[in-house]
């Protein structure tokens, strides 16, 4: 008999530079049944994949989990991040803690709002940010989450995690749902036939799956995942969106790249698609902040207001009627 | 003037859209129908979101004008709220 099973292979490395192979990897086909292997020397992977472990393996029994013996220091690694607890699995490792709490947000699932109110203001100090610093990583969890509270329908919630990388200076955030994904929840007001079509949408200024009125409704603008993608942008870093079978990835620009263009079509961006990756049941979003960058996020919402301003009003020019001339 | 304390409402990190929903549904818009003017105050709130500000407001300025912005005030907010906030007034004008 063959037995089938939903497997996912942590390779030596997984950042949103380089996670491309690892999603191609990643075999949805039984949801029952989890397989975890590893590279057997050492495994470096971005926050964002944790919480795709994690994601999958909530929605599996514990004994239907089988995650191969991995490098001692990895492993590690993984307890900390709080993934053997999320499974309920015990890893049987003790870890020393060396600070009380390590620059790192540990897997956190959040079901509802109130629960969002207590975890971003119990995380942000994991990070031991200045306050200036903050703003942003606050916004982008605090928003992601918002998303997936309010248009994923999933009853597993949100599921978040993030790192802070010293050399680079940077903070890398992961953040899944299993939910109706990205395409399901735009065709509601939004004709799509492609997981593509759809994200390119759901980043598009005023769209929003709530409505097809341009500019949305009293309590969805259509802004968050616009906003997410032009902060990535002004911190020039990676910003990465996956749904459905498609993916699309904001590149990181270097610094000789200095005027912050936000462009309201996420295609005009420099960046990546793949439009044929393993079916993912919801929605995945990995976003690098660089906290290097000069940009005040005062600035960044002067430029905003003006690019989104200027594309509602030309979205909804796009929906005037023309006059017939005969 | 009616005013509106939002710090012990919704924090130095104003993001919880429920809130927002309650404060306009039960404050705001009952204050606008009866032509009040109403001051909210940012004062102790050091950041917000936009959806939460626009699950604040944006319905207010739909459905009594632009010209409710001359009888809603915003007080003490820092530039991150400002800017924040013209956003969401901009877009919402801009959008009709």
């Amino acid at each position: 008999m063959t037995v089938i099973i939903m497997k996912i292979y942590l390779p030596n490395s997984a950042f949103l530079g380089n996670i491309d192979p690892f999603l191609r990897s990643f075999d949805p086909t039984d949801p029952s049944v989890l397989e975890v292997t590893s590279n057997p020397r050492w495994i470096s992977i971005h926050p964002v994949v944790i919480c795709m472990v994690a994601a999958l393996g909530i929605t599996v029994e514990p004994e239907n989990i089988h995650i191969e013996k991995l490098e001692a220091r990895s492993k590690h690694y993984l307890e900390r991040m709080g993934l053997f607890s999320v499974l309920g699995m015990d890893s049987n490792i003790k870890i020393v803690e060396h600070e009380p709490a390590g620059r790192f947000i540990p897997l956190t699932i959040v079901k509802n709002s109130k629960e969002q109110s207590h975890v971003i203001a119990d995380m942000i100090p994991l990070l031991h940010l200045k306050p200036q610093k903050a703003e942003p990583i606050k916004y982008v969890i605090s928003e992601l989450v918002r998303n997936v509270l309010e248009h994923s329908q999933s009853p597993r919630g949100a599921i978040l995690c993030a790192q802070f990388y010293e050399k680079s200076n940077t903070i890398r955030i992961g953040i899944v749902d299993t939910g109706i994904g990205i395409k399901r929840s735009i065709s509601a007001s939004h004709g799509v036939t492609t997981d593509m079509e759809a994200i390119r949408l759901a980043l598009t200024p005023g769209i929003t799956g709530t409505t097809n009125r341009i500019g949305g409704t009293e309590e969805n603008a259509g802004a968050g995942l616009f906003f997410i993608k032009s902060i990535a942008c002004a911190s020039r870093d990676f910003f990465m969106l996956y749904s459905g079978d498609a993916m699309f990835k904001l590149l990181k620009r270097g610094p000789s790249a200095k005027r912050i263009i936000l462009n309201t079509n996420p295609f005009d961006d420099r960046h990546s698609t793949d439009p044929h990756l393993p079916y993912w049941q919801g929605t995945v979003v990995g976003i690098d902040i660089s906290l290097d960058q000069g940009q005040e996020f005062t600035s960044l919402l002067e430029i905003l207001r003006t690019v989104y301003s200027r594309a509602v009003s030309e979205q909804k020019k796009m929906k005037f009627k023309k006059p017939k001339f005969i | 003037m009616i005013e509106i304390k939002l710090l012990p409402l919704v924090g130095s990190f104003a993001e919880n859209k429920d809130e927002a929903r309650r404060l306009r549904l039960v404050e705001l818009v009952p204050a606008m129908e009866k032509n009040e003017e109403v001051a909210l105050d940012f004062e102790g709130v050091d950041s917000a979101t936009q959806s939460f500000i626009h699950a604040l407001i944006s319905d207010v300025i739909r459905r009594f004008g632009s010209d409710v912005l001359d009888r809603l005030y915003f007080k003490n907010c820092n530039k991150t709220v400002q800017g924040i906030i013209n956003i969401v007034v901009t877009y919402v004008q801009e959008a009709g």
